[in-house]
């Protein structure tokens, strides 16, 4: 079965990485675009870029080598290394090794990337979980066919029937808004919560933690 | 005219410039002091006409004058050259354009129109547009100037703000734009990218006839675009927008409907033939009756369309549409003579229209009417105004001694220079059409008395609606007695 | 080498460092921090470019942190360079973010009160994000700033109301696939090549001979997905119109005119410069397929735009419809095209500018922006109307604006490729705006209702009352920036071959069919 050459070991023995990353990155997918809960979506997001990490770790990985630190027979700041840095006129430069010993180590670069890449991850997270948060405040869900629903009604309060020619889609539907709306309130105990849109946002603003500058300064780092 | 002088000017980019300084000055004056209003606005006519007819001489000598405004694209420069069928247009616009303002003036005060501010700066800037029109070198500044006239006779069109108005506007927008958005536009881009590759100044002068490189089918499909890409030019199918805006102020119906837009859209369609393609192309690039055949058809059908319309403004907007049937016709004929007495016939035909327009609208502000059933003893209350009536209709009919004999002559004779005798008949046939629907209106207010009224006491319009309606009419027989001057700005006379 | 080019991102960078720091202390000195902080920026990016014109390689080039690129594949270190597409690009984004920093005066105050800190913050963040996408040197880079300019570009739009954050979420998730397909691509490019300079890249390319390798292909394809999303290409777009229409103004001012476009850069980027005009535009699926995909989403999203009742969300279609021009114009893939689509990057930003700042004082003034509440706006506030509607204008394809122009040699790029279908397009779109555009200025200018009934008492009254009819103009903190967009909108156009002779010496180097003469 796994004889060389045969699918199996193509797909499991020589390229399990990318085989796994590629399910990993279908299942975040999956979930960002097919669930319904936006936590949940945000959970495939997760595993969506941890995906992305698995591959580019894996690509800087060989076969016997080890981390990419100077050993200490290659290191120039080492004990055998101490004669050339010496000698060089700028020993803050970078040293090259030659390939065959380059070969040795695994490639740091793909791993320095993804370091960004997680920080990048960590904000976008951060920030997404407080948008959630403040979805959650307004409108009491975190379904998105109900806060679909939600949105809809607001939209046709606010314009409050000065339109004339909108389009409205599924009476049936728009029969079962005002009994969510009940739950909404009875839920948040505050009143009115959607038709004043100012005090419920600086209510919601008091109470959320500045999520997008903390995003900032993670950019920052 | 073997090799002719070229200078540097700066006249023709004063009289574009100056509309614009009249505009500034309108709404500066604003509604609150309407006499220095209209005063900015005749200053800025009579500086356009005096500027206008200070190249006169020049272009009567021989010279053709340039100005170098600014590179378009590398190849393509926004160049003004003055030569003699633009010099003639722009000299019938400019001078028509003192004419209606003073007839506005009578017009809008008479009828206590609002927004007279806004009516104003738009006429100043239209009246730009078509100088830059007549003016322009080249086919991209030429649509340049095309465009901003639609765009600044919008709120003319509209005036009235209300739900016609918006019919109206939308035909008119709707059939300007579409044209020259999505049939001018790719001729153009066509011309420029498959000329001389992309090189082309697409120049009225130099690259005439270099459309004759085209394959044939080509030639055609761009004859095509051209020809109903300028839809101010009024040809059917694209001549609906024309009696929609009609509900435009009498003043903008006279001199933009009749001189200036329309005016531009036949200008633009002579320009392409005769200076795009040239009389040698067209006349042997074969499959270019159709132009003919469809400027004959626009002439008969609308003359016919014409004799049903009640409404007096209507049915000189359906006179207009075969009367620019006339000057595509001679255009495309694609002989001196006839390309010659097309351009004459822009300047007849909008002396003889402004006058019977200036009269619709004198009418309507002295008694309300608007139809030509309601004109019965009109004659004995307006007699001025009738009577110049009666010479405009005479001169679109094209009676001598009257302007508009002149270039029907020569575009018959362009016809007969061509062997294309079914034109001449064409000719023969709408005069007599414009007979029947043009006569009855001043033969009723003439010859028949009113039954409802039995007053035929002096009710004139006011001074200032009379006066310059009556120097129009004037203005068709001098177009025939000093006609020399016309002839050899258009090229038929050395 | 000049640290001129740095400056560029750092002038933003370092004042929102500032706004964050200093704004504890007093919320005031945010507004004029961000104001200068954008001129120096626009400062910088004007002497970039006047260096990459004069330089006889037409670009400038700076080495983060003093690395060197002396290696093969070249590249170590992150490095900017500005040839003359990233330094055209570059003063956009800094001109936008100048004029809305400008702009934002009262809108910041007014829809997000006790946040200007924050957004300040945000605001300058998102400007060096985006002017850094149009500098840098560095595949991977690219990716961290378009983050960047993603995060700093969510937390400006949900920081409006509930409605808005709800629409961010959509934003954040769409944003966040497109970005990550695009560092997919770019982890298989390195795996082809071994370095991300775009450069290295390209010269890797070419001496192992790369093209046919099917990583390459992956790679193209991952890189290209994840940009269309990121522009919102039309079937990826649906994050855009309830992203831009429900944050607040100066968001929408900000993001619409640059995010999308500047995603279109990162498109002509990518293709021409890194993967290369054969790789790109010879293999006849994409230049095949792609023409046809644009004629979709123009046709829906001009469409959707006819069936909007609001103008924010009418010019968010409008958006989605002009992208699909450009991408259009690149892959009709020719010369024309491709001036046209990166003069439309420049002239789009510019009046799509126009067109936002006027939504926005128009909702300031008029507190709505539904259709219904825009009549006798003519006589109310006839500058911004002007400075609207020539942003209008632009758009249709009026001369002597910019619009035109890009139109112009998008048109004749699809005449000399011979994409009947693509120039269809352009031309059924025009229409669609003109009566987009023109039935605004009916609703504003005329006194009947949708319906067509007759309002006031005829001859020019709209039947308004007094308080509604008077003049009443914006604020000069607003008034201004929108004229001087319109000022810009008819400046490019009329000096347009000054922009088209820079983008012809960049596209000079690339080997582009140009048609023929006398077909």
């Amino acid at each position: 079965m796994f004889e060389d050459g045969s699918l199996f070991t193509h797909l499991l023995v020589d390229r399990l990485n990318y085989v796994i990353y590629v399910v990993l990155l279908m299942i975040g997918l999956w979930a960002m675009v097919a669930k319904n809960n936006l936590i949940k979506k945000l959970i495939g997001m997760s595993i969506f870029q941890t995906a992305i990490i698995l591959f580019y770790v894996s690509i800087g990985v060989k076969e016997g080598a080890t981390i990419p630190i100077y050993l200490s027979e290659h290191d120039p700041h080492g004990e055998s290394g101490e004669v050339n840095n010496a000698q060089s006129s700028q020993p803050e430069r970078p040293q090259v090794l030659e390939a065959s010993l380059v070969a040795g180590y695994n490639n740091p670069l793909p791993h320095v990337l993804m370091l960004t890449a997680i920080v990048v991850g960590v904000a976008t997270l951060g920030l997404a979980l407080s948008i959630c948060l403040r979805i959650y405040r307004a409108y009491g869900t975190v379904e998105e066919d109900e806060l679909l629903l939600k949105l809809e009604s607001e939209e046709l309060r606010s314009s409050s029937g000065s339109r004339t020619r909108r389009w409205r889609p599924r009476s049936k539907r728009k029969a079962k808004v005002p009994k969510s709306f009940e739950n909404t309130r009875s839920r948040k105990g505050d009143g009115d919560s959607l038709t004043s849109d100012g005090s419920q946002d600086a209510k919601a603003r008091s109470r959320r933690p500045s999520k997008p500058k903390k995003s900032k300064d993670g950019e920052a780092s | 005219m073997s090799t002719p002088l070229i200078v540097e000017d700066i006249r023709p980019l004063l009289a574009l410039v100056v509309p614009w300084l009249g505009m500034v000055g309108i709404l500066w004056a604003g509604e609150k002091r309407p006499n220095l209003r209209e005063c900015f606005t005749f200053a800025a006519a009579s500086a356009q006409a005096a500027i206008v007819l200070s190249l006169v001489p020049l272009v009567l000598s021989g010279t053709i004058i340039e100005f170098h405004i600014w590179q378009i694209f590398s190849y393509v420069p926004m160049l003004l050259r003055v030569d003699g069928p633009g010099l003639l247009f722009a000299c019938v616009a400019s001078i028509l354009w003192i004419a209606t303002t003073l007839y506005s003036i009578g017009y809008m005060r008479g009828l206590h129109e609002h927004a007279q501010t806004r009516f104003y700066s738009f006429f100043a800037l239209s009246l730009s547009a078509t100088m830059g029109v007549a003016f322009s070198a080249n086919l991209l500044t030429i649509y340049f100037f095309y465009e901003m006239l639609s765009v600044s006779t919008f709120p003319l069109v509209t005036h009235m703000q209300d739900r016609e108005a918006r019919t109206g506007g939308r035909t008119y927008l709707g059939y300007l734009l579409f044209t020259s958005l999505c049939l001018l536009l790719p001729a153009l881009s066509w011309c420029y990218v498959w000329l001389d590759g992309g090189h082309l100044t697409m120049d009225f002068v130099e690259d005439v006839g270099k459309v004759g490189h085209f394959s044939e089918t080509t030639q055609i499909v761009l004859l095509f675009l051209f020809t109903f890409g300028f839809a101010k030019a009024g040809l059917m199918p694209f001549h609906s927008w024309l009696p929609g805006a009609m509900v435009a102020p009498t003043p903008v119906s006279a001199l933009l409907h009749a001189v200036a837009v329309v005016k531009v859209g036949v200008f633009c369609v002579y320009r392409v033939y005769a200076d795009v393609f040239g009389s040698e192309v067209l006349a042997n690039m074969g499959g270019e009756e159709w132009t003919m055949i469809v400027a004959s058809a626009t002439i008969l059908v609308s003359s016919l369309i014409a004799l049903s319309q009640d409404n007096l403004k209507r049915r000189l907007a359906f006179s207009t549409i075969g009367q620019l049937g006339y000057v595509v016709l001679g255009a495309a004929i694609a002989t001196d003579r006839g390309q010659g007495g097309a351009v004459l016939h822009i300047a007849m035909h909008a002396c003889g229209k402004i006058t019977l327009f200036f009269c619709a609208g004198a009418i309507f502000v002295a008694t309300g009417k608007k139809y030509v059933s309601e004109l019965r003893g009109l004659g004995r209350k307006m007699p001025l105004t009738m009577g110049a009536f009666m010479v405009g209709a005479l001169s679109v009919i094209g009676l001598p001694p009257l302007g508009g004999f002149i270039s029907k002559w020569y575009l018959a004779l362009g016809a007969l220079d061509r062997d294309a005798t079914w034109v001449v008949v064409v000719l023969l046939v709408s005069s007599l059409l414009n007979v029947f629907y043009l006569l009855p209106v001043a033969v009723t207010a003439f010859f028949r008395t009113s039954e409802t009224e039995k007053d035929p006491s002096f009710k004139e319009a006011p001074w200032a609606c009379v006066v310059p309606l009556s120097l129009t009419s004037l203005g068709c027989f001098v177009l025939f007695f000093w006609s020399e001057d016309l002839l050899r700005m258009v090229g038929l006379q050395p | 080498m000049s640290d001129l080019i740095v400056w560029i991102v750092l002038f933003p960078l370092f004042g929102a460092v500032f706004c964050s720091l200093a704004g504890a202390w007093s919320r005031r000195i945010c507004y004029p921090v961000a104001v200068l902080s954008m001129l120096g920026s626009v400062w910088a990016s004007v002497e970039t470019l006047m260096q990459a014109i004069l330089s006889p390689v037409h670009e400038v080039s700076y080495l983060l942190g003093g690395w060197s690129l002396d290696l093969f594949p070249r590249g170590v270190g992150i490095e900017f360079r500005a040839d003359l597409l990233g330094a055209l690009i570059a003063l956009v984004v800094t001109g936008v973010g100048l004029i809305v920093s400008i702009y934002s005066k009262f809108p910041v105050q007014r829809e997000t009160p006790g946040k200007e800190t924050m957004y300040y913050g945000l605001f300058l963040l998102q400007i060096s994000g985006l002017a850094g996408i149009a500098l840098t040197g560095d595949a991977f880079n690219l990716y961290v700033l378009i983050e960047v300019a993603a995060l700093t570009g969510y937390g400006l739009v949900a920081l409006g109301s509930n409605r808005a954050a709800a629409a961010t979420f959509n934003y954040v998730i769409l944003g966040t696939i497109g970005a990550s397909f695009y560092l997919l691509g770019v982890g298989y490019l390195y795996l082809k090549t071994g370095t991300l300079n775009m450069v290295g890249i390209r010269e890797v390319i070419e001496t192992n001979g790369l093209l046919e390798s099917p990583a390459m292909q992956v790679s193209f394809v991952l890189i290209l997905l994840g940009i269309l999303i990121k522009m919102a290409f039309f079937p990826f777009h649906a994050w855009l119109p309830n992203a831009y229409c429900h944050a607040p103004t100066t968001t929408s001012c900000l993001l619409a005119p640059l995010v999308t476009k500047v995603m279109i850069y990162v498109m002509i980027r990518m293709t021409l410069s890194v993967f290369g005009v054969e790789f790109s535009f010879e293999s006849t699926l994409w230049t095949e397929v792609l023409p046809w995909l644009v004629v979709v989403a123009i046709v829906c999203a001009a469409v959707m735009a006819l069936a909007q009742r609001e103008i924010k969300r009418m010019l968010s279609y409008l958006i989605v419809a002009e992208v699909g021009y450009m991408v259009g114009g690149v892959w009709i893939y020719n010369y024309y095209g491709l001036i046209g689509s990166i003069f439309h990057v420049i002239s789009d930003a510019c009046m799509t500018l126009c067109l936002f700042l006027g939504a926005g004082i128009i909702l300031e003034k008029c507190k709505t922006t539904n259709f219904d509440g825009l009549r006798g706006l003519f006589a109310r506030m006839p500058l911004t109307m002007i400075g609207f509607f020539i942003g209008g204008f632009s758009i249709i394809g009026l001369p002597p604006t910019c619009g035109f122009f890009s139109k112009w040699y998008l048109i004749t790029g699809g005449m000399v490729s011979e994409r009947w279908e693509y120039m269809i397009t352009l031309m059924f779109s025009t229409m669609v705006m003109v009566v987009l555009f023109f039935r605004l200025i009916e609703r504003m200018h005329l006194a009947v209702s949708e319906d067509g009934k007759n309002l006031g008492a005829g001859h020019g009254d709209l039947g308004l009352s007094k308080e509604q009819s008077r003049f009443d103009e914006a604020p000069l903190s607003m008034l201004i920036p929108l004229l001087l967009a319109a000022s810009i909108v008819l400046l490019i156009g009329v000096y347009n071959q000054e922009v088209v002779d820079q983008i012809e010496v960049f596209l000079g180097a690339y080997n582009l069919p140009t048609g023929v003469s006398y077909k």
